[in-house]
């Protein structure tokens, strides 16, 4: 029976690996290596803005090494949700980097581009038809919040994958994917079942994440009939069953029912067994087809722009009274920020009082430990940026310099870290697209371009 | 009895998607993982009231293969929504920790 030798190098591309490791997994002669470049989990910010989530430099060099590692080898390799996201801006950068390090290295390959960002009209169209449906709690999808929408993803499956693999590519860059899409592909291309394929592709979507100790790093695995086998490249590292078996809790909300685009895979019924003392087989996953294909939409719309100032106080007198004392700072702020023009409902103000609740907020249950210092992060939302910034200089300023009872440090109730004090954090997105969208076919919403690097 | 955050080998939170949080307590005895699942105090109960949420809206899982108990409630602000507090979700599990499991933990 067919085996396929799959070799994930890191976390989230960017993140690094250690280079032997690398080398260490290529010995073992992998038919593909890849690594996930994205995540839902920084926040809408990644797929709003375009930019990637980790920086051009780190993705270099961790591409670099993957790139030489595979045109030594002669094996494809596979980038998906690139640059954080997956949109077409994330996809071009990543492309340009390939670019970059194949001139540099005098590298040449078949390169395939697989798009992930949908077409608004096409959207809107299945919207209407009633083919589209919310998850989380969301509202149904209208034509009205896909045309708010800044960026809208959908999550693909294996098959534009395994398409681009059947074409011969040798270098995969794609858009927003499911995580262990791509690796799913390359097991159901090497004959598997859909069970196995799924199963190692969760292993191998954070490197070496089911390993311990926990450190981004690579990791090997091996599919053959009924069984994924998991075992990191550096001997520092093993993977114990329990190790293994705790990864399927990670970033998911049944870590026994796992939904993917095409079925959901099953793993109540997973053993897990060691092999070495760093090896673990795992097998009795099964996969349930889904009647209908859907595929998962990710979209944001601009919320505003953000402004913030941080400072913190080691006053007790302030620190005793601080509930009355910020209540007061926002009224004052509202006054004069009036008085130039921002009325109170054209901003959102925030003071997040770190040392008091900041974390857990309303959740929280030691909600009156105290504190002898508190640390505030002021943020201002409005419309424009210029005018985030004058609330927010405004609110600084009365931070800094409000009377309250009982007040001794009169020269000023906070200390402030930077000059400039106020910082401009830009556009501010939130997620308003959370929806599954019917698709005639796996690949439909993908589109794959060629070229020869 | 015991605390969770003295008997448990890994008490977590991390985002399930922006819109829910997902908080693990798992054990690496086995031992211990029995006589807390026994207890019955980590259950969907517990979770709807420290998070907040109707007991209709938490999933709970008690994952046998990883000694785990898993919880997944929604967020009241999606990640990175004006107001959130914790754009990952990595540090809600701090409620966990002080919950009492009435067992003998002198081990």
């Amino acid at each position: 029976m067919a085996e396929v030798r799959l070799l994930s190098t890191t976390a989230i591309l960017g993140y690094g690996f250690p280079a032997e490791s690398l080398t260490r997994g290529m010995a073992r002669r992998p038919d593909l290596i890849g690594a996930d470049a994205g995540s839902v989990d920084p926040g809408p910010y990644y797929l709003g803005s375009g930019k990637g989530f980790t920086s051009p430099r780190a993705v270099k060099r961790d591409l670099q090494l993957m790139l030489r590692a595979a045109s030594d080898h002669g094996v494809p390799v596979v980038i998906s949700t690139a640059g954080g996201a997956g949109g077409q801006p994330h996809l071009e950068a990543t492309a340009a980097i390939a670019r970059e390090i194949a001139a540099e290295d005098k590298l040449g390959f078949k390169m395939a581009l697989i798009g992930s960002e949908q077409d608004k009209e096409l959207l809107a169209t299945r919207a209407e038809a009633g083919q589209t449906k919310p998850l989380a709690g969301l509202p149904p999808l209208t034509r009205r919040t896909i045309e708010a929408s800044t960026r809208i993803v959908g999550l693909m499956g294996p098959e534009p994958y395994r398409a681009a693999l059947d074409a011969g590519a040798q270098v995969i860059i794609a858009g927003r994917s499911t995580d262990p899409a791509p690796w799913a592909a390359a097991v159901l291309r090497g004959g598997l079942g859909h069970a196995e394929a799924w199963y190692a592709g969760k292993m191998l979507e954070c490197g070496a994440e089911p390993a311990l100790p926990k450190k981004e790093d690579c990791l090997f695995v091996t599919v053959g009939d009924g069984y994924v086998e998991c075992e990191p490249t550096n001997p520092i590292r093993r993977c114990t069953p329990l190790s293994v078996a705790n990864f399927a809790l990670h970033e998911n909300s049944s870590p026994i029912r796992h939904i993917e685009p095409g079925g959901i895979l099953d793993t109540s019924a997973c053993r897990f067994d060691a092999v070495s003392d760093r090896a673990v087989r795992i097998s009795g996953m099964r996969w349930e087809p889904a009647e209908r294909l859907t595929i998962k939409l990710e979209g944001v719309e601009l919320a505003g722009f953000r402004s913030i100032t941080i400072c913190a106080t080691r006053d007790p007198v302030l620190i005793a009274n601080i509930e009355p004392y910020l209540a007061k700072v926002r009224e004052v702020v509202a006054d004069k920020s009036a008085a130039f023009g921002i009325a109170p409902e054209a901003y959102r103000l925030i003071i997040r009082s770190y040392g008091l609740n900041g974390v857990m907020g309303d959740l929280e249950p030691l909600a009156n430990t105290p504190a002898h210092e508190l640390c505030f992060v002021v943020e201002a939302v409005c419309e424009t940026q210029e005018q985030a910034a004058a609330v927010i200089g405004m609110a600084r300023l009365t931070m800094l310099h409000s009377d309250f009872a009982g007040r001794l440090c009169k020269e000023g109730n906070m200390a402030i870290p930077f000059s400039p004090s106020d910082i401009d954090v830009g556009p501010m997105y939130r997620f308003n697209v959370f929806h599954t969208v019917e698709a005639m076919s796996p690949t439909e919403l993908f589109p794959i371009t060629y070229e020869t690097v | 009895m015991a605390r969770i955050g003295s008997i448990a080998q890994v008490c977590k939170s991390k985002n399930a998607g922006p819109f829910h949080f997902t908080i693990d307590v798992v054990f690496e005895d086995a031992a211990m993982f029995r006589d807390v699942k026994a207890t019955g105090v980590i259950n969907a109960e517990l979770f709807a009231k420290l998070y907040k949420v109707d007991l209709d809206q938490v999933q709970f899982t008690i994952y046998d293969a990883a000694m785990a108990f898993k919880a997944t409630v929604p967020r009241k602000i999606p990640a990175g929504d004006f107001g959130d507090t914790d754009v990952y979700g990595a540090q809600q599990h701090a409620p966990l920790l002080d919950i009492d499991i009435p067992i003998n933990a002198l081990a």
